[in-house]
């Protein structure tokens, strides 16, 4: 497919890791934000072009990672009413809630359906008038435009047996907690090429300057995530802090103007908590008071409680760029796609799935002996 | 959960602006999906669909640049290899 088969060459994969090799003089570490830039890493298996002084570290750029547990809870408990049609993005039926996920429910006989878009969720809406339908709103920035599209649409055209619950999350919060933590150990940053598709990349300037650290916007095929490294690597050794955008095909510095427009009609900017992490200041959307009705939390008055995370996941360390899967006690013995313990584990953008998937077989790598090194 | 594909857009119909939707093809495969946040998009342009949702245009020009720099390292490394 045009924009997609040319940035998987082999070749031109093999140029860019030489021309990162001739470049680098030091260890440097780099984060790539997204987790499908995670699964493309792993998959390709890029990381292992690279020379051995750089270490690649996955962030937290998996929404169904970090949508809290309690969120998982509450749309099990919400799919299991009877009157309810649960809709969700395939990559939330089996994420773990503390006892159960909305694949069981659906097995149940819950009525639980995969939908491809919200607005497919807005239909069901339509031709379902007896029946409440929510759809489980999680994602980046790059998903609130659909999401905050389908509130709109269910409110011009007055559906009232519509509601979201609603778990939004903003990358560049999550970026400065990840700076500002003593632990950090990123010198520089892929940003997610698709959020800034939507946003721009305007915020992550004062990041780089505050932090002088280098973002560059990045891709998500092979041939970006290479090029994207090379103009990291390049500012590291030039000591240059800047936000660089490999990705202009898809990303302009001011984004989607009207995405933009629309989300902050339908929402506004909340605290959240992130799976793993904890909560985090201003790094969330939430609906705004003039759409409450279309809140699902409201409508069906959820409890408001907090369950603690399984003790032995370290997926909060790995979503931080901490640790590394295979650091983990559990990883690929208690804990495997079929019987996750966390989060990382079920989506297969999850660090932990992607390891497991691609990297069981030849774990102990160059990059794995880096990492006990350290 | 971001990803997002290009399709090229093969139909429109000109609907009051948030409700603006058309056909796109992925290599063949025909969809209908929300053109409404890419009001100036047109037949036969790439857009980018997350979610049944166009979030933005392919933009054509700049689709070349991650070429141009493998050129531009290509020629390094022979120039480089001239004189040692
Ligand atoms: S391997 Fe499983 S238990 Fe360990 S961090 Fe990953 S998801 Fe959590």
């Amino acid at each position: 497919m045009k924009y997609l088969d040319e940035y998987r060459d082999g070749a031109a994969a093999r140029q860019f890791a030489d021309a990162i090799r001739r470049c680098v003089t030091r260890p440097w570490t780099i984060m790539e934000i997204c987790g499908g830039q995670t699964h493309a890493i792993v998959k390709f298996g890029i990381d292992q072009l690279l020379p051995p002084q750089m270490t690649l570290v996955h962030g937290p750029g998996c929404p169904v990672c970090v949508t809290p547990l309690e969120l998982v809870d509450a749309a099990v408990t919400l799919a299991r009413r009877p009157e309810v049609i649960f809709c969700s993005f395939g990559d939330m039926l089996r994420v773990p809630g503390t006892d159960s996920d909305l694949l069981a429910v659906k097995a149940e006989g819950g009525d639980v359906r995969t939908v491809y878009s919200p607005l497919d969720a807005v239909k069901f809406a339509r031709e379902n008038p007896r029946r409440e339908i929510v759809f489980f709103a999680v994602g980046f920035e790059t998903t609130a435009p659909a999401n905050a599209l389908a509130v709109y649409h269910a409110q011009q055209e007055g559906i009232a047996n519509f509601s979201i619950l609603c778990s939004h999350v903003l990358v560049p919060p999550a970026i400065e907690a990840i700076l500002s933590s003593p632990q950090n150990r990123v010198q520089g940053f892929l940003a997610a090429g698709h959020v800034c598709t939507v946003m721009g990349f305007r915020e992550y300037e004062p990041l780089a300057q505050k932090y002088r650290i280098p973002i560059v916007v990045t891709g998500f095929e092979p041939l970006d995530i290479l090029h994207g490294i090379y103009l990291c690597v390049r500012q590291l050794e030039e000591g240059r802090a800047e936000v660089e955008n490999q990705y202009a095909r898809s990303v302009s510095r001011c984004g989607n103007r009207s995405a933009q427009r629309l989300m902050e009609a339908i929402f506004q900017v909340v605290n959240r908590k992130w799976r793993g992490i904890g909560e985090i200041p201003h790094s969330g959307l939430g609906l705004r008071s003039q759409f409450r009705e279309f809140d699902a939390a409201r409508r069906f008055e959820l409890a408001d409680y907090t369950v603690d995370e399984p003790a032995e996941c370290i997926g909060g360390l790995i979503l931080q760029g901490v640790k590394k899967p295979y650091e983990c006690s559990a990883f690929a013995t208690r804990c495997t796609p079929d019987h996750p313990f966390g989060a990382p584990m079920v989506s297969s953008e999850g660090a932990c799935a992607a390891y497991y998937r691609y990297r069981r077989k030849c774990r102990v790598t160059s990059d794995e002996q880096r990492v006990t090194d350290n | 959960m971001c990803l997002a594909i290009p399709g090229e857009i093969v139909s429109v119909d000109e609907n009051e602006s948030f409700l603006r939707q058309g056909q796109v093809s992925f290599g063949g495969i025909l969809k209908t999906v929300s053109l409404a946040l890419v009001p100036e998009a047109r037949v036969g342009q790439y857009v980018l669909i997350h979610a049944g949702v166009a979030i933005h245009i392919v933009d054509e020009v700049e689709a070349q640049k991650v070429f141009e720099c493998l050129r531009e390292l290509g020629e390094l490394e022979a120039s480089e290899r001239r004189s040692p």
